[in-house]
C-alpha cells in the first residue's frame, strides 16, 4: 500500500513542479541555515572534557575589594602571584595547577637556524595528569621538579615535528630563551577547544595550539615574562616582572582538581578561610568573597560562546520557521486543489486513515527532497562559513555524520509536521459535496 | 479607483487558514528582517569609522627579540633600528610603539580627574609613541604642539612608566573637559602623577572594535615613551605616497641587517592596513554577510510563498472571476481585487510582525545586552514587505484579471 502511496506522491508533485520545487526550496535553505548556524554553535558550546569537566574547579579571591567586583560582585577573574602561589603551596585539591601564558624564543639546533618564537604556558606538573593530556612519548614532570625548578619541558608535536623531525626526543634539549631545557614528554595533537585551562588569555578560542609547556617556578626563576593579559587596579609599586609578581595585579589562571561534594565543600570553607586571614592580617580591607565554579559554570560566567554566535543560531532558527509557515500554506493549496479526487477516493471507500496516509507520505517526500537539498546545502555553509566568520571559530565547524543525520531528520521531521494540517483539512473534505460540484 | 474592502473581507473569511498563514508568515519575516537590517547597520557602521591613521601608506612591523638584553641593550637597538628605517628611500617617517588603532585590543588605563577618585571618568587606549607618532600614523593635530624629542622616555620590560606630557584624542579631551579647554590641563591615567595635555588629535581610533571599545570610542591618549620591552615591539612605518610595496620589502631587510637577533613573523609579522583593518573587522563583517543572506533568503521565501497561495486562490477562482466580468467588472477591477486583498493580508501582518519585531528586539536587549532598535528599521522593513507582497502578487493577479467572462458558462 505504501508503494502506491509513494507512487500518488510522485505523480501529484510532478504535476505542479513550480509549487512542488518552491517547498522543497524553502525546506532546504530553512534546513541548512539552522544547520550551519548549529554546527558552529555546537562546535564553541561543547564541553572540551566532558569526562571531567564536573570535577575541575575554577577559584577566584577578591584581592581587590569592592570598587574591583564586576557589576555582578564578583572578583577578578585571574589571580595575583601571591594568592595563586600560597594556593599551590597549601596543595588542598587532589590536583592542581597554577599557571600563566608565555610566549619564549626557541633556537633550533643547527647552525644559521633563525630563531622562532612560540606559544605556550608555564604549569606546575599535576597539569598534565589533570587534563589528561595525551603524550606520544614520554610524560609530564613530577613534583620534585617543580620543586627543584628543574629544566625540564613538555613540548607539542608540532614542535617536536619541527625541532627534531618527529622522533622521540626525550631526554634531548631544548634552547628556550638562552637555556637549556631537557623534553620529558611530547604530546599528542591536544589543542582543546575552547581553550578552557586558561579562558582569561584566549578568549576561549584559539587556533594556535600552545606548543611549549615549561615548570611554573622555572619559568618565574628564568624571569619569563607572562606574555597574557595583566588587569591591575593599581599600578605596581615596582618595575619589572618581579614587580609584576608582588603586586595585586592579577595574571594568573588555576585550576583545581575536587573528586566530590565533600571536597568541594572543604575547598570552600579552605578558601573562606584564607581569605579571612588575609582580611585579619590586614591586605584585604573587606570580608571574604570567593568563587570556586566547576569548568562548564565557569564557561558560562566568562561568555565563552560569543554573543554573534548565538543571535546567528536564534535568526537562523527564525528562518526555519517562516519556511515552514510557508511550507504549510503551499501544502495547503496543494491538498485541497485536489479536493475533487479526495472525493472520488473517499467515496470509492478510501477511510479517512487512507487520506492520512497518502498525503503524509507526500509531505513526507517533500521533506525527503528538501532534505537532500538541505544536506548539499549544509555541507557548502559548513565549508563556506570561514568566509564569513573569524577564523578561530569557523575552523570549529565540522561535517559530521551526526550532523548529516540530524539535518535530513529536521527536514522530514519539520515538512510532516507541517503537513499534519493540511492532511487534516483534506481528510475532513466532505465527498458527497465535491462530487456533486464536479 | 473605488475599493470595497467588504467583499474581500467576505470572500477571505472562506479562506481562513490560508490568509491566517500568509499574514503569520509576512509577521515573522519583519521581525527577522527588521533586526538582521539593525544588526547590518550596527556592523556596517563600525566597519567605516575613519582611524585617523593615513592607511594608504602605513604599515606596522612586529619586531620580537630573540635576545636577553638589558633595557639599554634594547634602547640602543630600538634606536639603531629607527635610523635604519627612516633612512630607506621609500619610507617617510617610522616610530616604534606598544599598540596601534584596529590592532584588535590592547593597552587601555582608566583616567581620572583626581588622584583620590575611586570610579573612573572613562577608560582610554594608551598608545607609546616618540616625537614621530603623529607624522607616522598621519594623525591631524587640530591643537596644542607634538612632542619634544626630548619628551620621550624609556621603558623596560613590564616597567610601568607614565608620562608627564601626553596628546589626547579630541573624543577623550571632550569627556574630561566638556567646555572644551582641555588643552594645558592634567589627568591622572592610573598613574601617581598627572600627565598633561600638551596637544590634541582628531580622529584616533582606538585599539579595540568590541563592545567595551565601542562604548568609549575615540577616547584614546599618546604617551611620549619609547617602548624597549625585552619581548619585543612594534614598528610603525609610513611610505611615502605610492611606495608602500617597496618600503614593505625594504624594512625587513634593513632590520635583519641591523641585527639578525630579532623575529618577524614571515607570516604576519609585517602588516599594511588594509590587511589590519580586514582583520581587526572580521566578525563584524562576517555577521553583516550572515544576515544579509538570511535577510535575502527570507524575501525570497516569503514571496514564493505569496505567489503559490496566491495563484491557488485565483485557479479556485476562476469561474467567480468570470462570473464578475461578465456582470461588468474590468480588467482592472479583477487586478486591484487581488492587490487589495494581498495588502489586507499583508497589514494584518506588518502589524502583527512590528509588535514581534519589538519583541524579539527588546529580549536580546535583556539576553545579549544588544542596543535598542530604533523605529527607522521598522520602518524600512514594513515598506519592504508591503511592496514585496504588492510585487509577488502581481504575476497571479494579472492572470486572473485576463480570465474570460465565457469562464462563467463553463462548469469547471
Amino acid at each position: 500500500m505504501f508503494a502506491y502511496y509513494l507512487e500518488l506522491a510522485l505523480r501529484s508533485l510532478k504535476r505542479s513542479p513550480g509549487l512542488t520545487a518552491l517547498m522543497v526550496l524553502a525546506i532546504g535553505f530553512g534546513v541548512a541555515a539552522s544547520m550551519t548556524s548549529w554546527s558552529v554553535f555546537r562546535a564553541v558550546s561543547g564541553d572540551p572534557i566532558p569526562w571531567k569537566s564536573a570535577q575541575l574547579f575554577v577559584p577566584q579571591i577578591d584581592n581587590w575589594g569592592p570598587n574591583g567586583r564586576n557589576p555582578n560582585g564578583d572578583p577578578p577573574s585571574a589571580m595575583d602571584y601571591a594568592d595563586a602561589t600560597t594556593l599551590m603551596r597549601d596543595h588542598r585539591a587532589k590536583r592542581q595547577s597554577a599557571m600563566y601564558q608565555i610566549s619564549p624564543s626557541i633556537v633550533p639546533a643547527g647552525a644559521g637556524k633563525h630563531p622562532i618564537n612560540v606559544s605556550g604556558h608555564a604549569v606546575y606538573g599535576e597539569f598534565f595528569p589533570m587534563l589528561d593530556t595525551p603524550f606520544q612519548y614520554g610524560s609530564g614532570w613530577g613534583a620534585s621538579d617543580d620543586a627543584n625548578r628543574a629544566q625540564v619541558t613538555v613540548i607539542s608535536s608540532k614542535l617536536n615535528q619541527k625541532l627534531f623531525g618527529g622522533t622521540n626526543s626525550v631526554g634531548r634539549s631544548v634552547s628556550i630563551e638562552g637555556r637549556d631545557y631537557r623534553v620529558v614528554g611530547v604530546l599528542n595533537d591536544w589543542n582543546p577547544q575552547p581553550r578552557f585551562y586558561d579562558v582569561v588569555n584566549s578568549g576561549g578560542f584559539n587556533s594556535q595550539s600552545d606548543d611549549v609547556f615549561l615548570p611554573f617556578q622555572t619559568a618565574i626563576q628564568a624571569a619569563i615574562p607572562n606574555d597574557g593579559n595583566t588587569n591591575c587596579n593599581a599600578v605596581p609599586k615596582e618595575s619589572g616582572f618581579i614587580g609584576l609578581q608582588q603586586s595585586e595585579c592579577v595574571w594568573i589562571a588555576y585550576l583545581a582538581e575536587l573528586d566530590d561534594a565533600a571536597a568541594v565543600a572543604a575547598y570552600r570553607d579552605y578558601l573562606q578561610g584564607y581569605a579571612r586571614e588575609q582580611q585579619q592580617a590586614g591586605r584585604f580591607g573587606w570580608a571574604p568573597n570567593n568563587r570556586l565554579r566547576d569548568l562548564r559554570a565557569w564557561l558560562d560566567d566568562q561568555h565563552v560562546v560569543p554573543r554573534d554566535t548565538k543571535v546567528s543560531l536564534l535568526v537562523a532558527l527564525g528562518l526555519l520557521l517562516v519556511c515552514l509557515v510557508n511550507t504549510i500554506g503551499l501544502l495547503l493549496a496543494k491538498f485541497l486543489r485536489r479536493s475533487g479526487e479526495i472525493g472520488v477516493r473517499r467515496a470509492l471507500g478510501a477511510t479517512r486513515k487512507a487520506i492520512y496516509l497518502q498525503f503524509l507520505t507526500e509531505a513526507g517526500m517533500v521533506g525527503v527532497a528538501g532534505g537532500g537539498l538541505g544536506l548539499a546545502l549544509t555541507c557548502a555553509g559548513v565549508a563556506g562559513v570561514g568566509w564569513v566568520l573569524p577564523k578561530d571559530i569557523a575552523s570549529l565547524a565540522r561535517l559530521d555524520v551526526s550532523l548529516l543525520v540530524l539535518t535530513l531528520l529536521v527536514a522530514v521531521l519539520a515538512t510532516m509536521l507541517a503537513g499534519l494540517y493540511p492532511t487534516w483539512r483534506a481528510s475532513r473534505v466532505q465527498p458527497a459535496w465535491q462530487l456533486k460540484s464536479n | 479607483m473605488n475599493l470595497h474592502f467588504r467583499p474581500i473581507l467576505t470572500a477571505l473569511r472562506r479562506h481562513k487558514s490560508g490568509t491566517l498563514l500568509i499574514a503569520l508568515q509576512i509577521a515573522l519575516t519583519l521581525a527577522i528582517v527588521c533586526n538582521a537590517l539593525f544588526i547590518i547597520h550596527a556592523r556596517l557602521a563600525n566597519l567605516s569609522k575613519a582611524s585617523g591613521v593615513d592607511e594608504s601608506s602605513v604599515f606596522v612591523i612586529a619586531n620580537q627579540w630573540a635576545a636577553d638584553w638589558s633595557t639599554p641593550q634594547v634602547d640602543a637597538q630600538v634606536q639603531a633600528d629607527l635610523l635604519a628605517l627612516r633612512r630607506l628611500p621609500a619610507v617617510r617617517d617610522a616610530t616604534p610603539a606598544t599598540g596601534y588603532p584596529l590592532k584588535g585590543g590592547g593597552w587601555d588605563n582608566f583616567v581620572t580627574l583626581t588622584p583620590e577618585q575611586t570610579q573612573p571618568t572613562t577608560d582610554a587606549a594608551v598608545y607609546t609613541g616618540d616625537a614621530n607618532f603623529l607624522d607616522t600614523l598621519g594623525l591631524k593635530l587640530v591643537a596644542g604642539r607634538n612632542f619634544r624629542p626630548d619628551e620621550v622616555m624609556v621603558m623596560g620590560t613590564q616597567q610601568a612608566t607614565f608620562s608627564p606630557t601626553a596628546i589626547v584624542s579630541k573624543a577623550l579631551a571632550d569627556k574630561l573637559f566638556p567646555a572644551g579647554d582641555a588643552l594645558g590641563k592634567s589627568f591622572y591615567a592610573m598613574s601617581p602623577m598627572p600627565s598633561t595635555i600638551v596637544g590634541i588629535v582628531d580622529p584616533l581610533h582606538r585599539q579595540g572594535v568590541d563592545q567595551y571599545s565601542n562604548a568609549h570610542a575615540g577616547q584614546a591618549l599618546i604617551w611620549p615613551i619609547r617602548s624597549d620591552d625585552s619581548r619585543g615591539l612594534y614598528y610603525i612605518v609610513r611610505a611615502k605616497p605610492g611606495q608602500l610595496a617597496a618600503a614593505m620589502r625594504e624594512a625587513p631587510k634593513a632590520l635583519l641587517a641591523q641585527s639578525r637577533l630579532r623575529i618577524i613573523d614571515p607570516k604576519d609579522g609585517i602588516q599594511d592596513y588594509a590587511t589590519i583593518r580586514h582583520k581587526v573587522y572580521d566578525s563584524d563583517r562576517g555577521m553583516a554577510i550572515l544576515m544579509g543572506i538570511i535577510c535575502v533568503v527570507l524575501l525570497a521565501i516569503t514571496a514564493a510563498g505569496i505567489v503559490g497561495l496566491t495563484s491557488f486562490w485565483v485557479g479556485q477562482r476562476r469561474r467567480q472571476i468570470g462570473v464578475r466580468r461578465a456582470l461588468g467588472a474590468r480588467q482592472r477591477d479583477i487586478l486591484a481585487y487581488f492587490l487589495t486583498e494581498n495588502f489586507l493580508i499583508s497589514a494584518a501582518g506588518v502589524a502583527l510582525g512590528v509588535v514581534l519585531a519589538f519583541a524579539f528586539n527588546l529580549w536580546t536587549v535583556t539576553r545579549f545586552a544588544l542596543d535598542r532598535m530604533s523605529l527607522g528599521y521598522v520602518g524600512v522593513g514594513v515598506i519592504v514587505l508591503l511592496l514585496l507582497g504588492q510585487g509577488a502578487v502581481l504575476a497571479p493577479a494579472l492572470r486572473a484579471s485576463r480570465v474570460s467572462p465565457v469562464e462563467a458558462t463553463r462548469s469547471v
